[in-house]
């Protein structure tokens, strides 16, 4: 029982990595411009489709498709926020709130229409191979799909601490007048914010299709789903981004093993509503 | 090296800025004085593209700039130490000073910038690494200027830098803003600090309500009945 557990806690953490990468999407674009994402999942379900047409198309892997599928989610990230997003960054919130629902019903239709209602995944050769470490097993799908996010949220980390650009969307975050005094060019770099959160969630997407099969009613499960790690992590916070996405995956993963698989969100939520009473800044912040 | 005209800026339907006309010469100290709410702010703002002005322009080194974004106003060389300092407190000392130095004219030359501005305060050296919120007051301000030195820019606009600051503090302002004049810095002082505004500036303008009410030399208006009674108490 004990190897049971143990074994689901490292299935959680592998599959709450990719979670963490698609919350971590949605952390930099509220952190920085304070807009909430409403269509993120959205976003990570085309990242999963993108990733298996050219899986099925052209034969390119999942792990390899991910920088492709990242540029592109970050180029339709880009455009989206110049053309229709930026005009209501200083809009009441329920108003932003019906243009990012009315975009996620859009990206859903659209993807039923070219895919149809029915899952796709991906038949990879390594899907079935596995490491074994004493008594456990690891998937090396899972383990691949891991280590690929957690080698993006540090090129990410790498991008915020150490490029100009990445600096500047810190300051702008920071202090948006003091950004304008330095001669910041805010709204381009609200672009560029909104694209790299694209890409995160993009990416992870990519790295998802590789565990689940791509449905386009899974976009608003994993809407609420990077909501509740956002929130139990820390509005805004990129570590606690992280954070979240493990425990959330470990929570899942055991619930699955504990109780039953269709309950596992049950365990999320409530955790959620644990966080709101007890903890309202997220378990990861450290000021209020 | 900068003209305004005839500028009217409105914040919905109240009027901030009711037809203001200043200049500035190369090498200038222009003192701009006014009460709470006369429309000194709004007239930086407005020159540097942060609101945008319904009628009137301003040009800078002869090019009309009237509502170009910041950025754009900053790239030809104006610069901006805003009231409340603005800096930004989550990013370290070193980051917020290179934060100055984005724009494309500032960047090449960032690391011979980043020696003088830290030899001119040595503090922020000591304190590089420290999230910028929490320096003190004065620090923040030492920050804030340096940052606008990281741009390099041609003409600096002061609004109220020694708002809050100790004495020492305020001594330190107006001998850095002095430094910068002899280095023949164009610059536009807002100062609630009346008295050593106007004798540091050779020039002033007097703002009640959105408009100029006054100009003259800073001598000029240190003597005049309306700023000793209004402003200076006397
Ligand atoms: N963002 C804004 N929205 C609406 N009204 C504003 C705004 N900023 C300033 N005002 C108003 O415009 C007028 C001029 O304000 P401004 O800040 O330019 O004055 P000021 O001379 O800088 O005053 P202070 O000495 O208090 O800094 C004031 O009546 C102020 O209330
Ligand atoms: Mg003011």
């Amino acid at each position: 029982m004990l190897t049971d557990i143990v074994q689901a806690t490292i299935m959680g953490l592998l599959t709450g990595m990719v979670y963490g990468l698609m919350a971590l999407g949605l952390s930099v674009i509220f952190g920085v411009m304070r807009v909430v994402n409403f269509a993120h999942g959205e976003m990570m379900v085309v990242g999963m489709y993108l990733a298996w047409l050219l899986f099925e198309r052209a034969g390119i892997d999942p792990l390899l498709a991910v920088p492709l599928v990242a540029a592109a989610l970050f180029a339709a990230g880009y455009g989206l926020q110049r053309g229709l997003i930026n005009p209501f960054i200083n809009v009441a919130e329920h108003m932003q709130f019906m243009l990012l629902l009315a975009l996620s019903i859009i990206i859903v239709n659209l993807c039923l229409l070219i895919a149809g209602p029915d899952t796709h995944g991906v038949q990879v050769d390594y899907m079935f191979d596995s490491y074994a470490l004493g008594p456990f097993t690891f998937d090396a799908v899972r383990v691949y799909a891991a280590l690929a996010a957690m080698a993006i949220a540090f090129l990410l980390y790498l991008f915020f601490t150490r490029t100009r650009i990445g600096k500047s969307i810190r300051a702008a975050a920071d202090n948006h007048t003091g950004a304008l005094v330095v001669g910041l060019d805010v709204p381009r770099l609200y672009a560029l914010t909104f694209g790299v959160g694209a890409a995160c969630v993009g990416a992870a997407g990519a790295l998802m299709i590789l565990v689940v099969q791509a449905q386009p009613f899974l976009a608003i499960d994993y809407t609420l789903l990077a909501f509740v790690i956002v929130i139990v992590g820390g509005l805004g916070s990129m570590p606690g981004a992280l954070a979240g996405g493990l425990l959330i995956g470990v929570s899942e993963s055991l619930a699955g093993l504990l109780i039953q698989p269709s309950l596992k969100s049950v365990f999320s939520f409530g955790l959620l509503i644990l966080v709101l009473l007890l903890r309202p800044q997220g378990l990861f912040t450290r000021r209020g | 090296m900068l003209t305004v005209e005839t500028l009217d800026l409105f914040y919905g339907d109240a009027q901030a800025l009711d037809g203001v006309s200043l200049t500035a010469g190369q090498g200038e100290i222009v003192a701009i004085v006014g009460a709470n709410g006369a429309g000194k702010s709004s007239l930086i703002r407005s020159v540097h593209g942060m609101q945008t002005p319904s009628a009137g322009r301003v040009t800078f080194k002869g090019a009309d700039i009237t509502g170009w974004p910041s950025h754009r106003v900053c790239e030809l060389g104006v610069g901006h130490v805003a009231e409340g300092r603005q800096i930004f407190p989550n990013l370290s000392v070193l980051e917020n000073l290179e934060m100055g130095a984005t724009l494309k004219r500032a960047r090449g030359a960032m690391a011979a910038t980043l020696r003088r501005v830290m030899a001119l305060f040595p503090r922020l050296d000591e304190r590089r690494r420290q999230a910028a919120g929490t320096l003190s007051g004065g620090e923040q301000q030492m920050l804030a200027i340096g940052r606008c030195l990281m741009g390099q820019p041609e003409m600096i606009m002061f609004d109220e830098p020694s708002l809050g600051l100790s004495p020492t503090m305020t001594q330190e302002v107006f001998r850095v803003i002095r430094a910068l004049h002899e280095d023949g810095m164009t610059i536009l002082l807002v100062e609630q600090n009346v008295m050593a505004s106007l004798k540091l500036a050779q020039r002033g303008y007097v703002l009640e309500n959105g408009r100029v009410v006054l100009e003259g030399t800073g001598q000029a208006l240190l003597d005049s009945d309306r700023v000793r009674q209004a402003y200076l108490g006397l």
